[in-house]
C-alpha cells in the first residue's frame, strides 16, 4: 500500500481519505471526494481556478499535495453558502452578471472572500491586484470588480 | 409553418430587461458541471502521446510494451481509426489532426493514445510507446513558409484559386480575391498614399477550461459522449463519421462550457476518446492539460499583411488594396479568405482589392477565434487609415465618417448593405465624453472600427407547456454567454408571460433536431428566431384549445397579454383564459401543448463597432497600460442588455491582450516555448481599467425583434485602437502585434537613431 | 514516491542525506510541484519542512532577523518590524506570483530553485543577507550570493538544507528597494530586476551602496562598479547616468521568450536608477 492516509477538515466536516504521495489536493478534492467545484485550468498555479483556503490562507490547490492537508482546515466553494443562503459575494456575482461561462467563478469567489476578510474596505486598485491571481477570459473583469465592490459595501453594513 | 421574420418594431415588455440568469446559482456554488466534472462507472483515464518534432515522418510505432503494462486497457494509433472519410478532404484533415497517420506535422501532434485504470499508469504507458521518427526540416513562420525552396509540408498541395494551376507544389494552399473597381486608376487619382506591411503573431482563444470529455462506446454500436463543446450536434456528426457509427446512435450531451470563443467548434481529442473506449470496452475520460491545449488545439493564424490606401486631399479614399498572408497550420482552411473579405468592410469604396493567401506551416491546426481573421486585417487597415488621416491633416474619426459604408453601399466583399451601424457608432464615439477627456503625460489616444458578419444556420427549438402553465424551452445552441436567459426573455415576450415562468435548457443530440454550433454570433440571433416561431406555434395550439373550451370558432380567438381572448360582442361574457388555465385543461382538450420550430435562420445582420482607447507608455521601458477603454457597438436589439455589455467587454479584453502581450513563441527547433498561462500572457485583473460600453440599436430588418449577433465584433477593433493609441503616445508607428515592451522600446530606440 | 514530514532540521537533513534517488525539500511547493508535474524531476522522496519546529518563525533579535525556511512570503509582508527594517527585501518577496502563490512560496525556496530571475535574490544580495545551512552533522553560515551557482544549481551538498535566512539590523540612515520589469502588471517572471541598498551619511551623501541585478546573468549579479558610481554622491544626474551605464555594461543577459538582450541591458540601468532613488528616500535622503 503506497498511499498516504490523511485526516483533515473540509468546509467544517472531518474528512478522511487515502491518496498517493504525489497527488495534489486538487486531484483529491475532485477525483476522490467528489468536490468538483474547484477547477483545473492550468495545473501550474497560473490561473487560480483551483483556489481554496487552507488555515485562513488563500492557495492554489493544484500546488498543494493531498498529503499536506493532514490536520488542516480547508474551505472550498462548496462550503461558501450557508445551507440555502448564498454568501453576499455569490449573490452579487449573479446580480452584476460577473460571470459568463462561470468556470473561473468558484476561484474568484474564494479569492474575493479571502480578500474582503483581510481588507474589508478595498480600493478598486486593491481589488484588482488582490484578484490578479485569478484569470477570467470572458468578462474583462469589469463586472467582477463591481460585484466585489458592492459585496464589500453590503458586508460593511453600509 | 412559415412565419414572417421581418422586424416588427413592437414595444417590448420582457426583451430589453435585465433579469438574473437561470444558471447563476449553480455556477456560483460550484454545482454546475463542466467537461471534466462528469464521471461514468468503470471509467478509464485516457492520455495522448504527442510528437516532440515540428515535422517528422512516422516510420514505426511500437506499442507492445505499453500494452503489456498492468492496468493498461487499450492502446491506439491511427491504425485504430480507419479512414472512413470517403473522399471528403476536410474530414480527412480532421481525422489526421486527431491522430497523425503518416507524418507528425507540428510539435504536439497526436501520434498514439492509451486508456488505463489511473493517471500514473496512463503516464507510464505513454513512456513505453516507441515511435520511430524521421525528422524533417520544418517551417513555422508565415513569411518563411511562402519563400520558394524552403521545407514543404505537403508535396501534393498546389495553390488553389490560381489560373493556370501552378506546376510546383508550395505551402500556399489557396489564393482568394475580393473587391471591385480599378485600384491602379484609384491610386493614380490619390494625393496621398500610405503603404506599409504589418505582422500579427499567433494567439489562442485562452479559454480557462481545457478540452475534456467522457466517451463510452458499446459493442452494439451505440455510444455516449459528455463533452464541453460549442456544437454538440456537429461533434456528433464528425465523431460518428470518423468512427463509422450511425449518427442517431451516438448521443452527445454538452456540459456547461468553460469558454470556447471558437476553439471548441472542432473535435480534437473526442474521436480519440471514443476510439479508446471502443477498444477497451469501457468509458474513457480524456482531459487535456493546459500544455496540450496550447500545443494541440486550434489557435489563430499568424499574419503578414501589406496595405496600400490612397486618398484625395479632401479625405475621400480613392483606392484600397490589401495582400494578406494568413498561416493555417498543416491543413488549409478559409482563414486568409475571411481576412480578405473583412479587410475593407467598414468603408464605401469605389476601387478596392484584397487578395488572401492561405499558408501552411508546422504549427497546430488553426481554428476560429471570435470573428476569425477579422482582427488582424482590421489592425492593418485601421492603422493605415489612421496614418492616412494624419497625413492629410484630418481628424481620425471625421475621416472614417466621410468614407464609412452605409445602407446601399456595395461592400468590399460583395453584398449590398441594408441599414447598418458603422456611421452611427462613429458618430456616437465622436460625441462620447471619452473623446474629450484630457490626456496625461506619456498618454495617447487611439480609435478604430470593426466589422463582423453574423451567421444564421440550422436551428431547432422545442417549447413545451407544463400542466401548471410554466414553460420548458429546449434549445440546441450551447449557452456560452447567457443565452438561456435571453431566450427565456424572448419566449416570455411572445407568450406574454413572466420571465420567471420559463426554464430554458440545452438539449442533447438525442432529444432535439440538428443545430449548428454556437459560433458566428448566431446563438441568440438564430435560437431567438426559432424560439419566437416555436412560441407562435404553441400560441396557435392554445388558441385552438381555448376555442374548444369555449366551444367557439378558433377564428374568434386572439392571443393578448398571455391570454386567449374571445373577440367580438357575441362572446363578451367569456373571461380570458391564461396559459395556466389552458394547460390545466389540456388532458381533456387534446393532450400536451407544445410548439416546435425547425428553420435555417436567414437574414443575419452584420455588426459594426467603434472603440476608443487611452494608453500610457513608459518611454524608458516600453511598458504599456490601458487607462481607459470604450466600446460602441450596434446590437440591433439588446435582448438582455447586461449580457450584451458582457460580450462587448470580454471581446475588448481579449483584443487588448492580443494587442499588447499574447503571442505563440516558437524556437528554432520548431517547438512551442510558451505553452502555459505563465508565459502566454492574457490580461489579468490589474492590467485593465473598467470597460465602458454603449449599446446602439439599429434594428436588423430580417429579425422580428431586430436582433443582430453581438458576440464577436468587439474583438475586431482593439488591436488597431491600441496600436493607434500607442503610436500616438510615442509618436512612432507600430506595425507588429503584440506590441510587447521589447518591441516598443526597440521602435523608440530605432526612431532616436 | 515517499512523503515525509520531520519535526526537526536535523531529522530533515538526515532523511535527505540517506535518500536513494532524487530527494527534494518541500516548503511552499510552488516551484517543486510545477517541476514534478512537468516531468522535469521524478522525486523518490519529498521532505516537507513545514512541521519543523521554528521553520515557520520570523525571529527578531538585537543582531537582526532570522527568517525560517518555511515562512511564506505573505507572512514577511505582515511583519511590521521586518517591513520597516528591510522594505526592499519584503517588497521583492511579495512580488513573487499571485496572492495564492504568496501564501505558500518562501524566500529559501526561491533561492534554492536558483532561477536567474528569482525575485527575492537580488534584494537579499543587496541587503547582504546570509543563509544558515543545516547538514546531518553540522551547520554553516554563508553569504547569500554563495548559495546559487547557476540556473537551477546550488552549492548545497547532499543532505544539506537551508534552515533560515539572516538579515542584519540595518545601519542608521539605510534604505533598500527592489524593482522588477514585467510585461503585465502581475504574475510574470521578472524580465530584469534591480535591488539597491544604500547607507547615507549625516549630510545625505551615499557612503555605502550595494547594487544587485536579476535575470541578466546565470545568477544574481552584484555590480560593484554600479555601487562605486553613486558612492560619495547625492544621486545627481551624472551619478545616475554612470550607475545606469555600469549596470548595462555588467549585464550578461540572453534572448528568450521573456525579453531580448538589448531590452534587458537598457532596462537594467533604468530600474537600478529608479530603485536607487526609492532606497535613497527610504534612507532619509531628499
Amino acid at each position: 500500500m503506497s498511499g498516504v492516509a490523511v485526516t483533515t477538515t473540509i468546509n467544517g466536516d472531518e474528512v478522511e481519505f487515502i491518496c498517493q504521495p504525489d497527488e495534489t489536493l486538487l486531484d483529491v478534492l475532485r477525483d476522490r471526494l467528489g468536490l468538483t467545484g474547484s477547477k483545473e485550468g492550468c495545473g501550474t498555479g497560473d490561473c487560480g481556478a483551483c483556489s481554496v483556503i487552507i488555515d485562513d490562507r488563500l492557495v492554489c490547490s493544484c500546488l498543494v499535495l493531498g498529503a499536506e492537508a493532514a490536520g488542516r482546515k480547508i474551505e472550498t466553494i462548496e462550503g461558501m453558502a450557508n445551507g440555502d443562503k448564498l454568501h453576499v459575494l455569490q449573490t452579487k456575482f449573479i446580480e452584476h452578471a460577473a460571470l459568463q461561462c462561470g468556470v473561473c467563478t468558484p476561484g474568484f469567489l474564494i479569492a474575493a472572500k479571502d480578500l474582503l476578510a483581510k481588507n474589508p474596505n478595498p480600493t478598486e486598485e486593491e481589488i484588482r491586484f488582490g484578484l490578479a491571481g485569478n484569470l477570467c477570459r470572458c468578462t474583462g473583469y469589469d463586472k467582477i470588480v463591481r460585484a466585489v465592490q458592492d459585496a464589500a459595501r453590503v458586508m460593511k453594513g453600509a | 409553418m412559415g412565419f414572417d421574420a421581418s422586424y416588427t418594431g413592437q414595444k417590448f415588455k420582457s426583451v430589453g430587461t435585465r433579469p438574473l440568469r437561470p444558471d447563476g446559482v449553480d455556477k456560483v456554488t460550484g454545482r454546475a458541471r463542466y467537461g471534466a466534472d462528469f464521471n461514468m462507472p468503470g471509467q478509464l483515464v485516457g492520455r495522448i502521446l504527442r510528437s516532440p518534432h515540428a515535422h517528422a515522418k512516422i516510420k514505426k510505432i511500437d506499442t507492445s510494451k505499453a500494452e503489456k503494462l498492468k492496468g493498461v486497457k487499450a492502446v491506439i494509433t491511427a491504425a485504430d481509426l480507419p479512414d472512413l472519410t470517403d473522399g471528403d478532404a476536410g474530414m480527412y484533415d480532421v481525422l489526421d489532426n486527431c491522430m497523425a497517420r503518416k507524418k507528425a506535422l507540428y510539435d504536439g501532434h497526436a501520434v498514439a493514445a492509451v486508456a488505463a485504470i489511473d493517471a500514473p499508469t496512463a503516464r507510464a504507458a505513454l513512456k513505453l510507446i516507441k515511435v520511430d521518427y524521421e525528422v524533417l526540416p520544418h517551417v513555422t513562420d508565415v513569411d518563411e513558409a511562402v519563400k520558394p525552396g524552403g521545407p514543404l509540408l505537403h508535396k501534393t498541395v498546389f495553390t488553389g484559386g490560381v489560373d493556370p494551376k501552378p506546376k510546383k507544389p508550395s505551402n500556399v494552399a489557396n489564393r482568394s480575391q475580393y473587391g471591385h473597381g480599378d485600384v491602379e486608376a484609384g491610386f493614380k487619382a490619390a494625393d496621398v498614399i500610405i503603404e506599409r506591411t504589418y505582422r500579427t503573431e499567433q494567439t489562442h482563444q485562452g479559454y480557462i477550461e481545457p478540452h475534456a470529455c467522457v466517451a463510452s462506446v458499446n459493442s452494439d454500436g451505440t455510444g455516449e459522449l459528455w463533452v464541453c463543446t460549442q456544437g454538440h450536434f456537429v461533434y456528433r456528426q464528425h465523431c460518428a463519421q470518423l468512427l463509422g457509427m450511425d449518427v442517431s446512435k451516438l448521443r452527445v450531451t454538452s456540459s456547461e462550457i468553460g469558454g470556447g470563443f471558437g476553439g471548441k467548434t472542432h473535435v480534437w481529442a473526442e474521436p480519440v476518446a471514443l476510439a479508446l473506449s471502443r477498444k477497451a470496452g469501457r468509458p474513457v475520460k480524456l482531459v487535456m492539460t493546459r500544455d496540450e491545449v496550447f500545443r494541440a488545439s486550434g489557435p489563430t493564424s499568424a499574419t503578414s499583411i501589406d496595405i496600400r490606401i490612397g486618398a484625395r486631399k479632401d479625405g475621400t479614399i480613392t483606392a484600397a488594396e490589401a495582400t494578406l498572408r494568413y498561416s493555417c497550420g498543416p491543413y488549409a482552411g478559409m482563414w486568409a479568405e475571411l481576412g480578405a473579405m473583412t479587410s475593407f468592410a467598414c468603408y464605401d469604396l469605389k476601387n478596392v482589392k484584397s487578395v488572401g493567401y492561405e499558408v501552411l506551416v508546422n504549427r497546430p491546426k488553426v481554428a476560429a477565434y471570435r470573428a476569425p481573421s477579422a482582427p488582424m486585417a482590421a489592425f492593418a487597415v485601421e492603422s493605415a487609415i489612421d496614418e492616412l488621416a494624419h497625413k492629410i491633416g484630418m481628424d481620425a474619426v471625421k475621416f472614417r465618417i466621410k468614407n464609412a459604408a452605409k445602407e446601399g453601399t456595395k461592400s468590399s466583399y460583395g453584398p449590398v448593405y441594408g441599414p447598418i451601424g458603422i456611421g452611427p457608432t462613429l458618430e456616437a464615439a465622436q460625441k462620447h465624453p471619452h473623446m474629450k477627456a484630457p490626456l496625461g503625460k506619456n498618454q495617447g489616444r487611439g480609435m478604430a472600427c470593426g466589422f463582423w458578419f453574423n451567421f444564421g444556420g440550422q436551428t431547432c427549438t422545442d417549447l413545451n407547456i407544463g400542466v401548471d402553465g410554466t414553460v420548458n424551452l429546449a434549445v440546441g445552441t450551447v449557452d456560452v454567454g447567457g443565452s438561456r436567459a435571453s431566450l427565456s426573455l424572448v419566449a416570455a415576450e411572445e407568450l406574454g408571460i413572466a420571465y420567471e415562468q420559463v426554464k430554458a435548457v440545452v438539449a442533447d443530440t438525442a432529444t432535439l433536431g440538428y443545430n449548428d454550433m454556437t459560433d458566428g454570433s448566431r446563438g441568440t440571433f438564430s435560437s431567438s428566431m426559432a424560439t419566437i416561431f416555436a412560441a407562435r406555434n404553441a400560441i396557435k395550439v392554445m388558441r385552438e384549445r381555448a376555442a374548444k373550451m369555449w366551444d367557439i370558432s378558433v377564428d374568434d380567438v386572439v392571443w393578448e397579454d398571455g391570454h386567449a381572448k374571445a373577440k367580438g360582442k357575441k362572446h363578451g361574457n367569456l373571461a380570458p383564459l391564461s396559459v395556466k388555465e389552458i394547460a390545466a385543461a389540456a388532458p381533456n382538450t387534446g393532450g400536451p401543448i407544445a410548439g416546435h420550430n425547425e428553420i435555417v435562420a436567414d437574414g443575419a445582420g452584420v455588426s459594426f463597432a467603434t472603440h476608443i482607447c487611452d494608453v500610457e507608455v513608459d518611454p524608458q521601458t516600453g511598458s504599456t497600460r490601458v487607462v481607459r477603454y470604450t466600446v460602441v457597438q450596434d446590437a440591433g436589439k439588446a435582448v438582455h442588455p447586461t449580457y450584451v455589455e458582457g460580450q462587448y467587454q470580454g471581446g475588448a479584453a481579449q483584443g487588448i491582450g492580443w494587442a499588447l502581450n499574447e503571442e505563440y513563441i516558437y524556437g528554432k527547433d520548431g517547438r512551442l516555448q510558451n505553452a502555459g498561462f505563465l508565459d502566454y500572457r492574457i490580461p489579468v485583473c490589474s492590467d485593465l481599467p473598467m470597460i465602458d460600453t454603449q449599446i446602439l440599436e439599429i434594428p436588423n430588418p430580417n429579425h422580428p425583434y431586430g436582433v443582430r449577433g453581438v458576440g464577436e465584433t468587439s474583438i475586431v477593433p482593439p488591436l488597431a485602437a491600441i496600436a493607434n493609441a500607442v503610436s500616438n503616445a510615442v509618436a512612432v508607428r507600430m506595425t507588429h502585434i503584440p506590441m510587447s515592451p521589447p518591441r516598443i522600446l526597440a521602435a523608440l530606440e530605432a526612431e532616436k537613431a | 514516491m515517499h512523503y515525509a514530514r520531520p519535526s526537526s532540521m536535523k531529522e530533515a537533513a538526515g532523511l535527505l542525506a540517506k535518500a536513494k534517488g532524487q530527494a527534494f525539500v518541500l516548503a511552499g511547493g510552488t516551484d517543486l510541484l510545477v517541476r514534478m508535474k512537468g516531468g522535469f524531476i521524478e522525486p523518490q522522496l519529498i521532505v516537507d519542512i513545514k512541521s519543523v519546529k521554528g521553520a515557520g518563525d520570523i525571529k527578531k533579535t538585537a543582531k537582526g532577523f532570522s527568517i525560517g525556511a518555511a515562512v511564506p512570503c505573505a507572512a514577511l509582508g505582515e511583519n511590521a518590524a521586518l517591513k520597516k527594517a528591510w522594505p526592499g527585501v519584503v517588497e521583492a518577496a511579495n512580488l513573487i506570483g499571485s496572492k495564492q502563490v504568496q501564501s505558500r512560496c518562501t524566500i529559501a525556496g526561491n533561492l534554492c530553485n536558483a532561477s536567474p530571475a528569482a525575485d527575492s535574490v537580488p534584494a537579499l544580495v543587496a541587503a547582504g543577507a546570509k543563509a544558515v545551512i543545516a547538514g546531518p552533522k553540522k551547520k554553516r553560515t554563508v553569504s547569500i550570493d554563495k548559495v546559487t551557482t547557476g540556473p537551477g544549481k546550488t552549492s548545497l551538498g547532499k543532505g544539506e538544507i537551508i534552515e533560515s535566512i539572516l538579515l542584519d539590523k540595518p545601519a542608521a540612515r539605510s534604505g533598500d528597494a527592489y524593482l522588477r520589469f514585467i510585461p503585465r502588471s502581475e504574475m510574470d517572471i521578472a524580465v530584469v530586476s534591480a535591488g539597491v541598498n544604500l547607507t547615507l551619511d549625516a549630510k545625505g551623501v551615499v557612503k555605502k551602496a550595494r547594487v544587485a541585478l536579476g535575470a541578466v546573468a546565470p545568477t544574481a549579479l552584484l555590480v560593484s562598479k554600479a555601487a562605486k558610481a553613486i558612492i560619495g554622491t547625492k544621486l545627481d544626474e551624472k551619478a545616475m547616468e554612470k550607475l545606469a551605464a555600469a549596470c548595462t555594461a555588467a549585464c550578461r543577459p540572453i534572448d528568450d521568450k521573456r525579453g531580448t538582450v538589448e531590452f534587458r541591458k537598457k532596462v537594467a540601468g533604468v530600474l537600478a536608477t529608479r530603485a536607487a532613488r526609492i532606497a535613497y528616500v527610504r534612507a532619509g535622503g531628499k
